[in-house]
């Protein structure tokens, strides 16, 4: 069987490119509400929502610019600009915090030099904070690019964070 | 012979090792020349013992773990041999932890392969859809209605009224959508039943459907369920070549098919109006009530909307009819309820057992306490917009009333357990942190004054006109409570004033004890 991990990132996004978004939109346009799938699909073929996809999106949609960037902005997963190579998402909600997170999350910022929901300036590696992965029975967790981690201590996050910075 | 193993694909048991660990045991197998198959099944919940490996043998299943990744050799060598091994933990369903829940709506979650459809009908599976068909969309509904099932979501709806209206309200086309936004800390059903048993979600959403006239489903799976969301997209086609989704479902005269939609990161969402409005592709913004889903949801249309829970419970209702699961419970509450033991615990994990047990049991007896060793000081019940309850309150029976009593909730049934080195002054001001970053802004009070709320906690902490701050948090929270569409705004009051009333003494004020001296 496969053991590649859903949700894991592809390493070769495509930058920019107008016909490509075009056909991420017209994929879904078959479906009741496709506005999310359409983000989706972009996400995953640009590595973020560029600004050029918001007045394609409301053209092909037939509703306004301002409706699409209101959607874009509201929730937390859409990107405006490339993420990092890898994608470190630590989780900081209550579970994890009883289970000790919280002074691993301020140890991951202080080694990457870095604040929560921010990029490296290399490129290398953005920090995120995740608000629970239903890993609660197995907390502190975190996700690296789509890998769920859990018990996470020490070690393991030094590990994460070796293979963020590669 | 070949040597059959359960090694969960569960994302909780992937986190700890479990891919590795197969890994692991088929290389050892490779070299001791022996034959396996390795059924990759949800997780039995028992998140202490993950990765745990399970290996049948005449007199059943017999488990071990935890199993590190290292461990692969000696638990090959011994599985081969007289099955001696220092995570042998004995037959799976002799473990007290398990033995002692009782398994209705995870009754095949970690036994079964969650990628067949053989399987699933082989323990049980599509009964309840077939008793359905044979009763009829009237008495189906009454069947549901008759359970005492109530929205396992954490609103505590019953399950079947929603059904009854819908199934009442006259529309050219009606909805079936489930909630699988689970956003709780400290809450992991439903990703378990999406990753352990998809065919029991898909065939309650079916009844669902032809109970109240639906013939579209919708699973809005939250992106942070990326395990359970190709879980679900491999079993919905998967049941649709088995003829149990599509125009003729099992044959009938009845057409319905579903399809898993992905959020986006928004907590808000798993309110239901909100995630209603996110699946048209809309920002998720609360409606205001009436009207309710039920008569105007998905697009305007009639809309049953429930919880993953909620659904997975309806088919074992169906198959063994209502009243096996009414005589479970207490009060109000009826059947069982999915328990979440988090955080800072040592045996965490999923306990499926009747309402009624207490706190405290929950806590001491089957969490075990802390992982930490140190004693329990605070638990969080029903996830971030729950109450805070000190040990004093271990006594309080695990029911929707006994709950909403003590100013608390049981929520999604998460407990989120914290030892004595908890700041509560911290906590109550991450409830007020939480709730700004997920307001979906529609509300003055919750978008406003969560941000506010985080500033007078922070004036209490630093011990400004403490008595005055402490009043104005108080009135704060009122207006938060009441003047909030939705349980963001209207709950966050609970973890702040429970923190602010149960421990006064991380705000800076003389414990209740002391001062009672």
């Amino acid at each position: 069987m496969s053991t590649m991990q859903p949700g894991s990132r592809t390493q070769t996004q495509a930058s920019w490119d107008k016909e490509l978004a075009l056909l991420c939109i017209r994929e879904h346009l078959n479906r009741e509400g496709p506005l999310l799938p359409i983000l989706h699909a972009l996400q995953e073929e640009f590595g973020y929502i560029d600004e050029a996809a918001e007045p394609l999106i409301a053209e092909t949609l037939n509703i306004t610019r301002a409706e699409v960037h209101g959607v874009v902005t509201f929730y937390h997963d859409f990107r405006r600009a490339p993420a990092g190579r890898h994608v470190l998402k630590l989780c900081r909600a209550e579970a994890c915090q009883a289970a000790g997170g919280d002074p691993l999350a301020a140890q991951a910022e202080a080694r990457l030099g870095m604040a929560m929901g921010t990029t490296a300036p290399d490129g290398s590696v953005t920090l995120e904070p995740v608000y629970c992965l239903g890993l609660c029975a197995i907390a502190p967790s975190a996700m690296l690019d789509g890998r769920v981690v859990g018990r996470l201590d020490q070690d393991r996050l030094d590990s994460l964070l070796a293979e963020a910075q590669q | 012979m070949t040597l059959r193993l359960y090694i969960p694909i569960d994302a909780g048991a992937l986190a700890v090792g479990a891919e590795e660990v197969a890994t692991g045991i088929r290389t050892a197998a490779a070299r001791h020349k022996v034959a396996v198959d390795i059924v990759r099944n949800g997780s039995r919940g028992l998140y202490w013992l993950e990765p745990m490996v399970e290996v049948e043998t005449p007199a059943g299943r017999v488990a071990y773990g935890p199993v590190a990744p290292g461990d692969a050799e000696s638990l090959l060598t011994a599985i081969l041999g007289n099955g001696t091994h220092p995570l042998r933990r004995g037959p799976t369903e002799e473990i007290p932890w398990l033995k002692r829940q009782t398994r209705l709506t995870f009754a095949r979650c970690g036994v079964v392969d969650p990628r067949s459809l053989e399987d699933y009908r082989g323990h049980g599976g599509y009964q309840g859809l077939e008793r359905a068909l044979s009763l009829g969309a009237e008495a189906t509904v009454e069947e549901v209605v008759q359970s005492g099932l109530r929205g396992r979501g954490g609103a505590g709806f019953p399950t079947g009224i929603k059904w009854r209206t819908v199934a009442q309200t006259k529309a050219p086309q009606k909805y079936v959508v489930c909630n699988a936004d689970e956003g709780d800390s400290g809450t992991f059903a439903d990703r378990m039943i999406m990753e352990g048993d998809p065919f029991v979600l898909i065939e309650a959403m079916t009844i669902a459907g032809i109970t109240v006239g639906a013939t579209k489903g919708y699973v809005y799976i939250r992106s942070e369920y990326p395990h359970a969301v190709a879980t679900m997209e491999a079993a919905i086609p998967a049941a649709r070549r088995g003829g149990y989704l599509g125009a003729r479902v099992t044959g009938s005269s009845f057409a319905f098919d579903m399809e898993v939609r992905v959020g986006a990161g928004a907590y808000v969402c798993g309110e239901e109006t909100s995630l209603l409005d996110s699946l048209e592709g809309k920002r998720g913004l609360v409606r205001a009530k009436p009207p309710l889903p039920a008569h105007k949801g998905l697009f305007g249309q009639p809309t049953v909307i429930n919880n993953v829970l909620s659904f997975a419970s309806v088919p074992i209702i169906m198959e063994k009819g209502s009243a096996f699961y009414r005589d479970y419970g207490m009060g109000k509450s009826r059947g069982t309820m999915p328990i979440q033991l988090a955080g800072n615990v040592k045996h965490g994990g999923l306990f499926e057992t009747a309402f009624g047990i207490t706190l405290g049991e929950l806590i001491d007896d089957v969490g075990g306490g802390t992982r930490t060793g140190r004693p329990v000081r605070a638990v969080q019940v029903g996830g971030p917009l729950g109450a805070y309850f000190p040990r004093a309150l271990f006594d309080t029976p695990f029911d929707y009333e006994a709950f909403a009593a003590r100013e608390g909730l049981i929520g999604h049934g998460g407990i989120v357990v914290f030892d004595d080195t908890v700041d509560m002054a911290k906590q109550a001001r991450f409830a007020m942190e939480f709730c700004a970053i997920e307001s979906c802004g529609k509300c003055t009070p919750c978008r406003v004054g969560s941000t506010r709320g985080m500033e007078v906690i922070d004036h209490i902490i630093r011990n400004e006109n403490r008595a005055a701050n402490t009043a104005l948090l108080e009135d704060l929270c009122h207006t938060l409570k009441f003047g909030s569409l939705c349980a963001l705004g209207g709950f966050t009051p609970y973890p702040v004033m429970s923190a602010l009333t149960h421990f006064p003494e991380d705000f800076g004020a003389p414990s209740r004890l002391q001062a009672a001296e």
